[in-house]
């Protein structure tokens, strides 16, 4: 995989979820993403930058256009020093929330993705990375 | 800066806020349209009377407690600028221009004596750059509170409540639907529901670019009080993608009424409430 271009940005306050979305659909519309996978890439945008604003105080997130296989995608990468999660399994299933919100962030950015991959460490911090690809389901 | 300096500068304030005025309103940029002659001497002459006893305190230290006044004052100062819709060039043209005022006077004190004259200037100097400074940080925070207070405008006058007919209510949202914004819309739909006696609430989303969990969630919230008003929601504007990205992260709307389109979402309020809109028969007239 190949990185063919690549941004990052600080998530600080509420109108930066606005921001980057843009973002995210600037790149998707560039690399000629259908309007669904689109709507999908920044509706899971949208809820990693919310989880990042919320759980961690913000953090940081990247934007890459990647090729694999000569097929084009876009990358995010959403990476934050906060408290981590102490069980991953556990905040990936529907519903579950510390939030007293709907608790389908995670789970629902892993479906709405075609590669999604989560890493995190109690003290250490989250990182979350998805990939949309071109013509992804 | 030596104290014989500060002292001299205190005695000729008179000259030196003259200088000073003058500078501002010879200046092309002074924007007589926005404050008045009366005021720009007040401002200054309150400004210079605070400096004047801060510099005769010996180090010229913006930070320090002795210049608290003079900061206060600066920044009370850009920040109204910066509400009153002064530029930046304008606002530091404020300060900049007393630079002028001082250096002419020191150099006339000081005309036999360079080595005096020169740390002295460098000193005030220093001074007055670092009053520049705050005063731009001041003025950027003032533009700062200006804007946010306009996206809060935004957001309310964003958010019109539109009866469309008798009993019932549209609501067209456009735009993010934060938490912020759905404090606005549901007390507009609620209120508006309690004035017009109105049944029907349709939400319609079509210019919100996207559904996620938060939104949904206050789409819930809102759907939930406009029934604890007696009232029934309908919402419309759901676009294919939009219906498919819902069902991805696994929201449930089962329990609401969801239209594709204002016009079958107002089908639907007319049968709700018994009403038949039909097209009128034209008597042939032969
Ligand atoms: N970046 C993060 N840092 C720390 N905890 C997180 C982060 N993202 C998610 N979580 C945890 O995972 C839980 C599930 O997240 P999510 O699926 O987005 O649902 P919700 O945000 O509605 O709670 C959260 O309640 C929170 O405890
Ligand atoms: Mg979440």
């Amino acid at each position: 995989m190949m990185t063919l271009s690549k941004e990052t940005l600080t998530i600080q306050r509420e109108p930066d979820v606005i921001y980057f979305r843009n973002k995210a659909k600037e790149y998707a519309v560039k690399i000629g993403m259908s309007m669904v996978g689109q709507t999908k890439l920044i509706t899971a945008a949208s809820e990693l930058v919310r989880n990042m604003l919320r759980y961690a105080n913000g953090g940081e997130a990247v934007l890459e256009i990647v090729i694999r296989n000569n097929i084009k995608g876009v990358r995010l990468t959403f990476a934050d020093k906060g408290p981590g999660i102490k069980d991953v399994k556990q905040a990936m299933q529907d519903g579950f929330s510390t939030g007293r919100s709907l608790g389908l962030g995670l789970p629902g950015a892993k479906r709405l993705s075609n590669e999604f991959d989560i890493k995190s460490e109690v003290g250490k911090g989250t990182t979350v990375t998805i990939i949309r690809w071109k013509n992804g389901l | 800066m030596k104290s014989e300096t500060a002292a001299f500068l205190k005695k000729n304030k008179k000259r030196l806020l003259e200088a000073w005025v003058q500078n501002q309103m010879s200046d092309s940029t002074l924007r007589d349209d926005l404050i008045s002659n009366e005021e720009l001497s007040k401002q200054s002459d309150d400004l210079l009377d605070a400096l004047l006893v801060a510099l005769g305190s010996g180090k010229l230290n913006v930070d320090s407690d002795k210049f608290q006044p003079v900061s206060d004052i600066l920044s009370e100062l850009s920040v109204t600028r910066a509400r009153q819709g002064f530029s930046p060039r304008e606002t530091s043209m404020f300060v900049m221009s007393l630079k002028k005022a001082f250096y002419a006077m020191l150099e006339d004190q000081y005309k036999n004596d360079p080595a005096t004259l020169y740390q002295e200037t460098v000193e005030l100097n220093n001074l007055l750059d670092s009053m520049s400074i705050v005063t731009m940080e001041t003025f950027i925070q003032g533009r700062e509170e200006v804007i946010l207070r306009q996206t809060d405008e935004i957001s309310e006058i964003s958010t019109p409540v539109i009866r469309v007919w008798e009993g019932i209510l549209a609501l067209p949202i456009i735009g993010t639907l934060d938490s912020a914004r759905t404090q606005v819309v549901m007390e507009n739909l609620l209120q508006q529901i309690v004035e017009t006696g109105s049944r029907i609430a349709i939400l319609d989303i079509s210019g919100v670019p996207t559904v996620d969990s938060l939104v949904a969630q206050h789409l819930i919230k809102t759907v939930s009080a406009t029934r604890l008003m007696g009232a029934e929601c309908i919402i419309s504007g759901i676009r294919a993608e939009i219906a498919q990205t819902i069902v991805h992260l696994g929201i449930d709307l089962s329990g609401i009424n969801t239209k594709a389109s204002l016009a079958s979402a107002l089908k639907l309020a007319y049968s709700m409430l018994g009403i038949e809109v039909r097209r009128a028969e034209r008597k042939t007239i032969f």
